[in-house]
């Protein structure tokens, strides 16, 4: 098989997608003309654009369905709808669609469908979005029925041309064999006939038993390493389209405030500046020949902000607003289990903390960029995007051209986190940019202080936390306060309606499934107050889970150490009604080796916690120094995301959790000062490097009886169990992040 | 105007001299695997080859390019990918996102140019690169992987597309 491992190939692999899509399309269209009366075919057609990236020579091949390609050379290009941002769901996915297509994984390749051809094909790919850890387990039913439906047809092909039932014949790694007649052909000779033959009914397909696969379920080298080893691969931060100008932007450094001036004569000079444009009512762009260029001009240009009332606002104020909600009369009773503080009341023993975390950046190290041209009749995006059906919706109102006359490229993200979802803020931007360029393409760069300063942050909140013990130590009570800000209400969502919005309690809901908490208390109450700030938030890898994490799981800590009891057995008697939960813990337990000896000065933590409908441990192993210096050893997570479609890929997510989730322990802080983001870059806004990373090892426990995501479930459990064994280590609770600002001896 | 050896290549590219290198490669002549992520030297993700040095090209303005300086780019470290860190890293499948990767690789290359065992804490102090999809632990073991096949003298077996198990 030729691998694609040039650009060239790339750009053919793209050109080829593009046109064997139109080509299907077009047949689509005449079929479902024919059947619904021309109520599919929506009268419009996408050219074939010729984007930047797609000057190569073009091949069609007819598709077996909206999955699956294969060529005479017996490649198998399979369809990949969801973005691939490194979380490997891309490779994850083609293993899923191969297992049942039978096909030789050493001829598969992927291509992805942009959302202008979803749309146009009514959704065929399903759901576009990435996020939520959702990539993988809601669309495994349809992607692997794709995959089946394509073998069925392939077999069937076959059998026409040998005229014997398809039930006679085998197929092993794409080879197809009537063993009575002792003959063979390939996927690749008889994939034009197959993709004439109707397709089969999905529901009558029956899916492969986990435990049979050979394909899915196994360690596959990604299929996307090659070209990010020899800078071949093309971000959207790299795209090259014919007379493309770049465009350096500032927003309002105070959020909410607004654009009143700007000396475009001051900087009209300077060289390859060619405009300076008002991109909304808070934003400023300069345009140029290059971005070097432009972001320079935008740091001479003189500027006039009105920065309004928030430009007061700073974090102590923040905290004080959140502290408020701790203890106000009102807030929104999530779950209310028995009387909790009637039992309190009556407890032998009490135990009460209050924590704080702060808002976090995503700082993706690819900063948010695209390229948008807009004509009078088409606009194009190519772009870094979790969500390309909300790029080319963003893309369609900001140009004010019809979804059909729009197309986005999607390229692969260099980070998303969940700063590349919904938002799509700088598809906005550079669209509001190129509409008043028509016809030149928009290469928009944001800075890395335009980055940091303008993200959708991960959301504030405080805690306050109550246990009540019996005498013998037995966890009575438990009321958990969290006071902070909303996403849903920054969404204007109405799921936040009346400050009664549960995703800010994730992880600690009492319906099973997605984010359950895994304790059962007698008197249980669990509140939001909401209370909101001039600040943008959004989700952040792992949303509320990380939060709610380390205020439950550090306060179980207290509370077991109150109770006179290791925190292992504690939690376990707490965790009796709920077996999935404690599987995982008690795999962690054994596989870090809790409660037996360690090296001098050496000391463990553990948490458990759930999200994105799968379970997760941890055990951290730390020491700190008699200067108070942490140094985190080795931690070990244990993960049952149901089913494991790639082992070594779900390793690697852990360990880049365990990354991400220590950096936002040690350093992450974005803190509000004059109602701006004070941290502007990478010297400021620390990020844990090589030298800090711990031995990491996973244990993945999948059961097999449902599918959780893998992403983003285990960063929950990282901070408290490092908080955790810090408190063995040194006797003190900690009880606020980020680690750099807390006096640990 | 400047005249710079990048890749083996001369390149006469007409820019002021404050320009960083890393936009000079980018924009100039067109190099795009050299990334920015931070423009003030933090991150590591434009690391490029100075005189076999790994150098951050984003904090280099062009000007303080001596002629006969020469300048390597991930593009330019081996043909086919055939350099012992690119080999182990397709054999650890170290890249995640893979934006921070080609700055990870050049300074790894570097490091085992001058250091062709490098220990543990040899690699904490050469690899400072930020990663935010957190591939640090799989780069430790590629570099402890390229600096082993290039000891040996043998090449690191080519990544497999089968299971590695």
């Amino acid at each position: 098989m030729k691998k694609t491992t040039s650009k060239e190939n790339r750009i053919e692999q793209v050109a080829k997608v593009r046109e064997s899509t139109n080509l299907s399309r077009r047949k689509f269209i005449v079929g479902s003309a024919a059947a619904a009366g021309g109520g599919l075919a929506l009268g419009f057609q996408f050219p074939f654009v010729k984007s930047a990236a797609a000057q190569g020579t073009v091949n069609t091949y007819p598709e077996i369905n909206a999955w699956v390609v294969i060529k005479p050379d017996e490649t198998c290009a399979i369809r990949i709808a969801r973005s691939e941002m490194g979380q490997g769901t891309l490779t994850g996915l083609a293993q899923l669609v191969a297992e049942e297509l039978e096909c030789d994984w050493k001829h598969v390749t992927t291509e992805s469908p942009t959302p202008g051809q979803s749309l146009a094909r009514k959704r065929a790919w399903g759901e576009m979005g990435t996020g939520g850890s959702r990539g993988i387990r809601t669309s495994e039913d349809y992607v692997r029925r794709g995959g089946a439906a394509a073998r069925i047809m392939l077999l069937q092909a076959a059998a026409d041309s040998w005229k014997v039932p398809a039930s006679e014949l085998t197929v092993s790694d794409g080879v197809i064999t009537h063993a009575a007649s002792k003959r063979t052909t390939t996927y690749g000779k008889v994939a034009a006939a197959a993709a004439k033959l109707p397709a089969p009914d999905p529901k009558s397909i029956t899916l492969k038993d986990p435990k049979t696969w050979k394909i899915a379920g196994k360690p596959m080298k990604r299929l996307d390493t090659a070209e990010k080893l020899n800078g071949n691969l093309v971000y959207a931060i790299d795209v090259k389209v014919p007379g493309m100008m770049c465009a350096a932007i500032k927003d309002c450094p105070v959020f909410g405030g607004k654009l009143v001036s700007f000396d475009e004569a001051k900087v009209a000079g300077r060289p390859g500046v060619r405009r300076v444009v008002k991109v909304n009512d808070t934003t400023v762009a300069v345009v140029a020949d290059t971005w070097w260029h432009a972001k320079t001009a935008l740091e001479a240009l003189p500027i006039v902000w009105d920065e309004g009332p928030n430009a007061s606002r700073s974090s102590a104020m923040i905290a004080d607003q959140l502290k408020e909600g701790l203890t106000a009369s009102s807030a929104y009773a999530h779950r209310k289990e028995g009387d909790a503080l009637k039992a309190m009341e009556g407890a032998a023993k009490k135990v009460e903390a209050v924590y704080t975390t702060p808002f976090l950046a995503h700082a993706t190290m690819e900063p948010m960029n695209c390229t948008v041209k807009v004509t009078a009749d088409r606009a194009e995006v190519w772009v870094p995007t979790q969500n390309g059906e909300a790029a080319l919706a963003a893309l369609s109102e900001e140009s004010g051209l019809p979804l059909e006359k729009c197309e986005v490229y999607k390229h692969t993200l260099g980070g998303g986190f969940g700063r590349r979802g919904g938002a799509q803020d700088y598809v906005r931007q550079a669209t509001a940019i190129a509409k008043q360029l028509p016809g030149i393409p928009i290469k928009l760069i944001w800075s890395r202080e335009e980055d940091m300063t303008h993200d959708f942050y991960r959301p504030i909140s405080q805690c306050r936390l109550a246990a009540g013990l019996d005498g013998s130590g037995k966890l009575e009570a438990l009321h958990v306060r969290i006071s902070g800000q909303s996403i849903n209400a920054f969404l204007n969502s109405p799921a936040a309606k009346d400050g009664n919005d549960d995703r800010q309690l994730q992880g600690y809901y009492e319906k099973p499934g997605d984010a359950q908490l895994g304790y059962t208390v007698p008197n249980l109450l669990i509140e939001y107050a909401m209370r909101n700030t001039h600040v943008p938030v959004g989700p952040w890898r792992g949303v509320n889970t990380n939060q709610n994490g380390v205020y439950m799981e550090c306060f179980m800590d207290e509370v077991a150490r109150a109770a006179g009891t290791d925190p292992l057995e504690f939690r376990r008697a707490l965790m009796q009604n709920h077996p999935k939960h404690l599987a995982v813990l008690n795999a962690v337990a054994d596989k870090a080796g809790w409660g037996k000896p360690l090296p001098a000065g050496v000391h463990r933590g553990i948490a458990q916690f759930m999200g994105y409908g799968s379970y997760s441990a941890a055990v951290a192993e730390v020491s700190v120094s008699d200067q108070g210096k942490l140094k985190v050893h080795r931690m070990v997570l244990a993960l049952n995301c149901g089913h494991a479609v790639n082992p070594d890929q779900i390793a690697a997510q852990v360990e880049g959790s365990v990354a991400y989730g220590l950096s936002a322990t040690f350093y992450g802080e974005c803190s509000v000062d004059k109602g701006r983001i004070v941290e502007q870059n990478f010297n400021t806004y620390e990020i844990m490097r090589l030298a800090e990373m711990p031995k990491v090892e996973t244990v993945i426990v999948p059961s097999f009886d449902f599918w959780g995501g893998v992403g983003e479930p285990t960063i929950c459990v990282v901070a408290p169990s490092v908080m955790n064994a810090i408190y063995a280590a040194t006797g003190k609770p900690v009880r606020s992040l980020p680690l750099k600002n807390v006096k640990l001896v | 105007m400047a005249k710079l050896n990048i890749n083996g290549k001369i390149r006469d590219v007409q820019v002021e001299s404050d320009t960083p290198l890393l936009w000079v490669i980018r924009e100039q002549v067109g190099l795009t695997g050299t990334k920015y992520g931070c423009g003030v030297a933090q991150c590591g993700a434009c690391s490029v080859h100075i005189n076999g040095e790994v150098r951050r090209s984003c904090s280099i303005p062009v000007g303080s390019i001596k002629a006969g300086d020469r300048i390597v780019t991930i593009e330019g470290l081996s043909a086919n990918s055939s350099h012992p860190v690119q080999k182990a890293w397709a054999a650890l499948d170290v890249p995640q996102c893979g934006y921070c990767q080609s700055g990870q690789i050049m300074a790894a290359a570097a490091l085992l140019k001058k250091n062709p065992n490098p220990s543990d804490k040899d690699i904490d102090e050469a690899m400072t690169n930020i990663c935010r999809c957190g591939t640090y632990q799989r780069i430790r073991a590629g570099v402890h992987m390229a600096a082993a096949a290039a000891k040996d003298g043998r090449t690191v077996a080519p990544a497999d597309r089968k299971s590695n198990a």
